[in-house]
């Protein structure tokens, strides 16, 4: 019973040319004297030496582990000594150099110790996958990709049927053909390590029928197993995945996704043959079946070649002809490079290598324009539109060309090959390829760059608004302290503005005095010695009041200094002044007597001393104020307050004793002057008023005393005692102002 | 004179309704942002280097939305401005050279032995992608460079240095075919048009 196929759409039927490296059996290859072993023979992440110029390695030994999940380690294919770890030329179409290990081959071929296992059933999954990975197996039908990660990949979804890719459909190639002729055990041991691996209900095994020999041998080895070979006709290209799939299943792949998709797995023949290796031998993957034919070889034929066997080493083998030699292939005629250098080695996806004479393989024919004929389309394995992708790519209309599906295209030259114009059409596509490739990955680069541009911007913008934020805080709050300085500067004015007031009242008063002021040098000189302690006084006293803490013993310090100092100096201007010529002397008193001038002269005195009373009145009343405000919330501040307080009333005092001596000095010598006068400043002392001075005095000196005390002690003397005092203080100075009849002291009051 | 006020009226209720309609339509279907600039935007290339004038790509589409010439970007080319004209319809126009010259992607690189750790670079940076601290080397996160020339400038002991981006056998694909060969003159033009 012959199991049923489909037949593959499109396809060719290129010469085969597989009789030339069919002839002779499989051939093992002499051991070169280096090997050159690139870190990246697979799809995937490049492998990672781990070993270092100089090492000694055995054959089969790992010399670079695999980097990441989806990549393979690369084993050393002959013992001897590492040389080179760096760049080399690798078989690329690129002919670019890749990072690769060379081994200096000792020629001994010692082996590492092989962990051979004949009951792979007992394996764990886990452990059996471990051990392909280990052997570094890849796709070694082209594409090389790891092996052990397709299969690990396949262990969650399930696998229905398990396909084995016999169909070496390219022209030359007999890789295949020659390992199923002559290995069909090993081949058939693999499959059933991956049957058990995988667990397929079906497994199937396509071999094309121009391979009647593998044919033979397979079906001999595959009995009493579950193994099915399937023949199907011979046709370029069956031997691809998918289309090796659709012959065996019917079933198409869909665009974009993996066979696993659809419950089936692909693997090569020679692959299974790896995997036997590997499990069974503990090989891993160092040495390969490679096709090496062409006209320009006098004995082609297939040879097991070690891995990082450099080509032309393996070509002189097959006794190349290298003058006849016209263009070297790594791969088929169909899909395979022209590789650029003979030094190259051979890697795992080394299939076939084509030592082509001029004649053989021709250089392209110049394209013609295309005459529409529609050959590729019928030719196409993939059903698409060849004729209209190639003007697309000659357009570069890469949009159109994703539309029209580019990227299911298997390059595998079929529509290049009947095309009558000889256009490259594989090279469009591939080209075409590239560039949107580059493209998706300049626009995935834009897209990364713009989400960190406004990434940063945001950043910045909220650095910039933080910092707007903070300077506007800080304006604020200056604009808030401003504005209280400003309120307290405001009430501040007020008391200064009364004085002001009162200093103009007074310099009216004494404007007319002043007609002729004519002050002598003495005078000038202790005035302006008074105005410059006077000033300093005010500002140490604001100061003082503004800094709003209490004052430290240096500023009570000064103050007192100061007030002593302008007190001493008024006192020296009042004495300077009796001495003055009546030139100063007003007018009004003028026409009385001569003790006027002194009153002339002290009035201002008087004013100066009253004026002085008033503010330390009220600078005692303020201390008094914050002293009440401290006690009310923080009992810390209490003491130092209340010496500030003690200051004051010292202050206070001083003030009030100067001014009485003043009035004594200016009032006892000229009580009918008062009188006489038209603005008398105080009636002519009784003795009432006497007494009552007297009372004022006591209390006053009473008062001094308990504020020197409350200055000097720390224990400050109970307050009442003090309060009592001001009490009796304010009592008898009330009393004798109720006494006073024309009471002029206004100014005391304040 | 009854039937016109009846026209007047009935023009006038329509006028109404559909206004309604619209009024309500701007404010339930408002489009938020300039569905074309963000169009211009995603054609841009994206490297922030200014070269065009604008302090980056989405200025630069944001004036491009108002009119500016769509040729002002070196980064992207050609191919750019096709694709911009294609968007907006216009003519493509050869690129500006004023602005600069279409040349290879390059990275930054800084010669780290060179660095002294002024941080320049990387406050000039528009993606992020100078990494050090001060007094500290600094390094270029190769991937995220967008190679816009603009942390070169900056530093004070010219450490860094634009290089191409090296193609590997990983980046590197095959070129397009050359145009084919004319073999009678007579053929000429032909096989071209798409």
């Amino acid at each position: 019973m012959t199991r049923k196929t489909w037949p593959l759409t499109g396809g060719i039927h290129p010469p085969e040319n597989k009789h030339q490296s069919t002839q002779l059996p499989i051939k093992i290859a002499a051991l070169p004297d280096k090997v050159v072993l690139p870190l990246s023979q697979h799809i995937g992440a490049p492998a990672e030496p781990i070993v270092a110029v100089g090492d000694y390695v055995l054959t089969g030994q790992c010399i670079a582990r695999a980097n990441g999940f989806v990549s393979a380690p690369v084993h050393a294919s002959v013992s001897g000594t590492v040389t080179n770890i760096g760049p080399m030329a690798v078989p690329h179409a690129s002919g670019m150099f890749e990072p690769c290990i060379e081994i200096q081959s000792d020629g001994l071929d010692q082996w590492v110790a092989l962990k051979t296992n004949e009951d792979y059933a007992s394996l764990s999954t886990e452990a059996l996958l471990e051990t392909i990975q280990q052997a570094g197996i890849t796709g070694l039908g082209g594409a090389g990709f790891p092996t052990a990660v397709k299969l690990a990949a396949r262990a969650e979804s399930a696998i229905k049927t398990l396909i084995i890719n016999g169909t070496e459909c390219e022209p030359y190639i007999t890789a295949d053909d020659m390992l199923m002729r002559e290995r069909a055990d090993q081949i058939i041991s693999g499959i059933q390590i991956l049957q058990h691996l995988v667990k397929p209900t079906e497994c199937l095994l396509g071999v094309e029928d121009n391979k009647p020999e593998a044919i033979v041998a397979l079906k001999k080895a595959a009995k009493n197993t579950t193994i099915e070979i399937v023949v199907f006709p011979t046709k370029y290209p069956s031997g691809g995945e998918k289309q090796l799939i659709q012959i065996l299943t019917g079933k198409e792949v869909p665009s974009g996704s993996l066979p696993a998709d659809i419950g089936i797995l692909c693997q090569n023949v020679g692959t299974a043959a790896a995997i036997h290796d590997a499990v069974i031998l503990g090989k891993p993957l160092i040495s390969r079946i490679t096709t090496v034919t062409g006209e320009a070889l006098q004995q082609p034929g297939n040879f097991e070649v070690r891995l990082g066997t450099p080509v032309d080493f393996l070509l002189e083998q097959a006794s190349l002809h290298s003058e006849h030699l016209g263009r070297l292939v790594m791969g088929g005629p169909m899909m395979g490079f022209t590789l650029q250098s003979l030094a190259v080695p051979i890697i795992k996806t080394t299939n076939c290598l084509i030592a082509a004479t001029q004649t053989e393989l021709p250089p392209a024919s110049p394209a013609q324009s295309c005459i529409r004929c529609g050959h590729c389309a019928e030719a196409c394995p993939v059903s698409l539109l060849p004729q209209q992708l190639f003007w697309f790519a000659q357009g570069k209309e890469y949009a159109q060309l994703q539309h029209h599906n580019l990227f299911d295209c298997i390059e595998c030259g079929a529509c290049a090959y009947v095309c009558p114009s000889h256009i490259p059409l594989v090279q469009y596509y591939r080209g075409a390829k590239g560039i949107i490739r580059q493209q998706e990955l300049m626009q995935q680069k834009a897209a990364q760059s713009k989400q960190r541009f406004e990434a940063r911007q945001d950043r910045l913008a909220k650095e910039t608004a933080a910092k707007e934020a903070k300077r506007k805080a800080n304006a604020e709050k200056a604009a808030r302290l401003k504005a209280a300085a400003a309120e307290k500067a405001a009430s501040d004015q007020q008391p200064k503005q009364e004085i002001q007031a009162a200093l103009e009242r007074a310099k009216a008063k004494k404007a007319p005095n002043k007609s002729k002021p004519q002050l002598t040098a003495e005078q000038k000189e202790l005035k302006i010695q008074l105005a410059m302690v006077s000033a300093q006084l005010k500002k140490l006293q604001r100061n003082i009041e503004q800094s709003e803490s209490t004052p430290d013993v240096k500023q009570q310090e000064d103050l007192d200094r100061l007030q002593q100092q302008q007190q001493s100096l008024e006192t020296a201007l009042a004495a300077a002044t009796p001495n003055d010529s009546n030139q100063a002397a007003p007018p009004v008193e003028k026409a009385t007597t001569s003790n006027s001038k002194e009153n002339a002269s002290s009035g201002p005195d008087l004013k100066v001393l009253q004026i002085k009373l008033a503010q330390a009145k009220a600078a005692l009343k303020k201390a008094e104020r914050a002293y009440a405000a401290a006690a009310e919330n923080n009992a810390a501040d209490q003491d130092a307050l209340q010496a500030t307080i003690a200051g004051k009333q010292v202050a206070l005092a001083e003030a009030e004793q100067a001014l009485a001596k003043a009035k004594t000095s200016t009032e006892a010598p000229s009580p009918s002057k008062e009188a006489a006068s038209k603005k008398p400043k105080k009636p002519p002392l009784d003795e009432k008023t006497k007494t009552l001075k007297i009372q004022v005095a006591m209390a006053k000196a009473q008062l001094r005393k308990l504020n020197k005390l409350a200055e000097h002690a720390d224990t400050a003397p109970p307050k009442e005692e003090i309060e009592a005092s001001e009490k009796a203080l304010s009592e008898a100075e009330s009393a004798l102002a109720e006494h006073q009849q024309q009471p002029s002291s206004s100014l005391a009051d304040a | 004179m009854e039937i016109i006020v009846y026209a007047i009226l009935a023009l006038l209720t329509l006028a109404l309704i559909f206004g309604a309609i619209l009024g309500f339509a701007s404010v339930r279907f408002k489009v938020e942002g300039d569905p074309l600039v963000d169009q211009i935007n995603a054609l841009l290339p994206q490297t922030q280097c200014g070269q065009c004038g604008y302090p980056g790509c989405r200025p630069y589409a944001e004036a491009i939305a108002d009119g500016d010439v769509i040729n002002k970007c070196p980064p992207g080319g050609e191919s750019t401005i096709a694709s911009l004209a294609d968007l907006l319809d216009v003519e493509p126009m050869p690129l500006d050279e004023a602005h600069g010259e279409e040349k290879p992607r390059t990275v930054a690189y800084i010669r780290e032995d060179e660095c002294i750790g002024c941080t320049k670079c990387i406050q000039a940076c528009p993606v992020d992608a100078i990494l050090g601290a001060a007094k500290q080397m600094h390094t270029v996160i190769a991937n995220e460079c967008t190679g816009c020339d603009l942390c070169v400038e900056p530093c004070p002991v010219d450490c860094i240095e634009m290089r191409p981006i090296e193609v590997t056998t990983k980046t590197w694909s095959w070129e397009l075919p050359p145009a084919p060969v004319k073999l009678i003159a007579t053929d000429a033009g032909r096989g071209h048009a798409a």
